[in-house]
């Protein structure tokens, strides 16, 4: 977990740790390979291979189905799609994966993302970075727009098929409640810049 | 499989945006109807143009304009105007040279089509298309004074058989009351005649004693009153050689004479008269209708670029709600390339709808118009709806749809590189 107020670099982090930020100076290793030395091309792929992500709202193609919005990242990337697929068909893995989240009812995996609830569109996204078992998921404050219950309960989801999928998750928050669910935490203090 | 879900992509998020969307559609529908219905007219109207009349090497008429004359004698358009002499006719048709003349009268019509009185070996002479002859769908040439022979066009659009009997009526016009019309004097129908795709089709033809034999008891063009009126029995006993007729269709036994013998014509002593080589004279008149017909094409694709300059602004616009959805798309791993293609497949979606629209409403259009243009002029529209003009067609719109899509595609790739991933930063 990264903590830390606002504007102490924390999502700046995130977006070093995800490819999509070069750093000016050093250099960021994510499985043993650097994105400075990729090109952006190569960057897109790989983060389309290997990271997930969650934001802390807008997750969803609105116009999409919450399973659609699931499978969207085997569309893009070939290892994740047969990830999927292997423990059976691809679009079971998303159903299992919604209800394992507690989205199991087929009328609500076949409503367009727009018309869910803000927290069944978090685990919706939820689901969708855990597809096809990437080796890390980046969260940027994935629990800001829930309730406190709904916070925990989404928390718990997250980390037991994180945990299946051997998954690792870095998340970020400046909600200091969140750190009891996290085996290692740091604390970002004053500006990085 | 990518493209396919690119594709099913973009479908999805156009139907988000429906409204607007079947707007698009139905502009670059109406668009594209235009252009092909104007575009199918012209083509159209250049073959039968080039089809209506064949192997007459003159057409002879009162001095005037060419383009009257031929108007008025291929298309059976013109009145007639004041005519030539029986006489006229006689002496020409002697001329050495000359394979055969055919006296033509018009004046008269039949629920709105024209006329035409001539000799009974017009149907053995007259050539239309690459020289096909007339024939008959039933029946025969006329024999007898109050004999008609109909064109396929009057027989299926009036529902005629032979041997009915039917009433012309004084004028080209139909006739607004009973003394107008020659119902006294009825023709019998003898022959059928079949389709041309000219206006042979929506012609009556009779004799020329016929058009004497109707107008037996008229005076100087006036219908006569109760006192003087003839039937037709006695109209058959008094009738006798025209005076005047119309025009003449004259064929040379040598197709170069027909210079020499225009200009021997034009200098007629016993009446001024002028010749037409229908030949020059159709591409003089094509010359006339080709510079509306450019104008009108130049107008369609006008239509076409307001509208695909609208599909742009809609796709442009839509671009800046969007940016979240962008964002969501590279976050789950789409690559730029990957949003150029999914902009670039709606552009492609909305024109290929907006194509098939198109071509449906022009087809019906077409067919609706189908009926009144082969009435007037003779020209059949719907049954040369070829692909010869909608291919080319098909793919100038999708290319063009193309080019209107490359643009706001340009941008998002440009975007899609630049920008982060986060949606908050379009939220």
């Amino acid at each position: 977990m990264l903590e830390g107020p606002s504007g102490s670099g924390k999502s700046t982090l995130l977006q070093l740790l995800g490819g999509v930020l070069l750093p000016q100076r050093g250099d960021v290793r994510i499985l043993g390979q650097s994105w400075s030395a990729l090109s952006a091309a190569q960057r897109d792929l790989r983060r389309a291979d290997h990271v997930g992500f969650i934001f802390q709202q807008f997750n969803l193609v609105p116009y999409l189905s919450a399973l659609e919005n699931v499978l969207l990242p085997c569309r893009f990337s070939v290892p994740r799609r047969q990830a999927a697929e292997s423990g059976g068909g691809l679009v079971d893995e998303a159903r299992r994966l919604l209800a394992a989240l507690g989205l199991g009812a087929k009328d609500i995996q076949l409503r367009r993302a727009a018309r869910l609830s803000v927290g069944q569109q978090q685990r919706v996204a939820a689901a969708r970075a855990l597809i096809g078992r990437p080796s890390l998921v980046l969260a940027d404050e994935p629990t800001s727009a829930l309730d406190a219950d709904n916070r925990d309960a989404f928390l718990e989801l997250l980390f037991s098929e994180a945990r299946s999928a051997n998954t690792a998750i870095v998340l970020v928050s400046h909600d200091a409640n969140l750190r009891p669910h996290f085996e290692r935490h740091l604390t970002l203090e004053g500006g990085l810049c | 499989m990518l493209m396919r879900s690119l594709l099913t992509l973009a479908w999805s998020s156009l139907g988000s945006r429906r409204f607007v969307a079947l707007l698009t559609v139905a502009c670059i529908g109406l668009g594209s109807a235009v252009l092909i219905v104007v575009e199918q007219i012209r083509m159209e109207a250049r073959e039968a143009f080039t089809r209506s009349v064949s192997g007459v090497d003159l057409i002879v008429g009162p001095r005037g304009g060419s383009v009257e004359l031929l108007m008025g004698v291929v298309f059976r358009t013109g009145t007639p105007g004041r005519g030539m002499t029986f006489e006229s006719y006689r002496q020409i048709a002697a001329l050495p040279g000359v394979t055969w003349a055919l006296p033509v009268s018009f004046g008269d019509s039949h629920h709105g089509y024209p006329v035409m009185g001539t000799d009974a070996s017009y149907f053995k002479h007259f050539r239309y298309g690459r020289s096909q002859p007339l024939a008959f769908a039933a029946g025969s040439p006329f024999s007898d004074i109050f004999d008609a022979v109909i064109g396929a066009e009057v027989a299926e659009r009036l529902g005629y058989q032979l041997n009915q009997q039917i009433a012309l009526e004084h004028g080209l016009e139909a006739a607004m009351d009973a003394e107008h019309s020659h119902q006294d004097k009825p023709f019998r129908i003898v022959g059928i005649l079949q389709r041309t795709g000219t206006a042979v089709d929506r012609t009556v033809h009779v004799s020329l004693a016929g058009i004497e034999a109707m107008h037996a008891d008229w005076l100087d063009g006036r219908p006569p009153d109760a006192f003087d009126k003839l039937s037709a029995e006695e109209a058959r006993l008094v009738v006798k050689a025209p005076e005047r007729i119309s025009a003449m269709l004259v064929a040379l036994d040598q197709r170069a004479a027909a210079l020499f013998m225009q200009a021997r014509l034009g200098n007629w002593p016993a009446e001024p008269l002028s010749a037409v080589m229908p030949g020059p004279a159709l591409l003089e008149l094509w010359e006339i209708v080709g510079v509306a017909e450019n104008v009108l094409r130049g107008m369609s694709w006008c239509v076409i670029t307001v509208v695909l300059v609208g599909m742009l602004t809609v796709l442009w616009s839509g671009l800046e709600g969007r940016r979240h959805e962008m964002a969501v798309l590279r976050a789950v791993g789409a690559r730029p390339r990957h949003i150029f293609l999914l902009i670039i497949g709606e552009a492609l979606l909305l024109t290929l709808g907006g194509v098939v629209v198109g071509i449906l409403l022009a087809a019906s259009t077409l067919s609706a118009l189908d009926s009144t243009l082969v009435q007037r002029y003779g020209l059949s529209l719907s049954a040369a709806f070829t692909g010869s003009t909608i291919v080319p067609l098909f793919a100038g719109m999708l290319a063009a749809g193309l080019l209107a899509g490359l643009l706001p595609a340009m941008r998002c790739y440009r975007r899609a590189l630049s920008d982060g991933l986060s949606p908050e930063t379009g939220g």
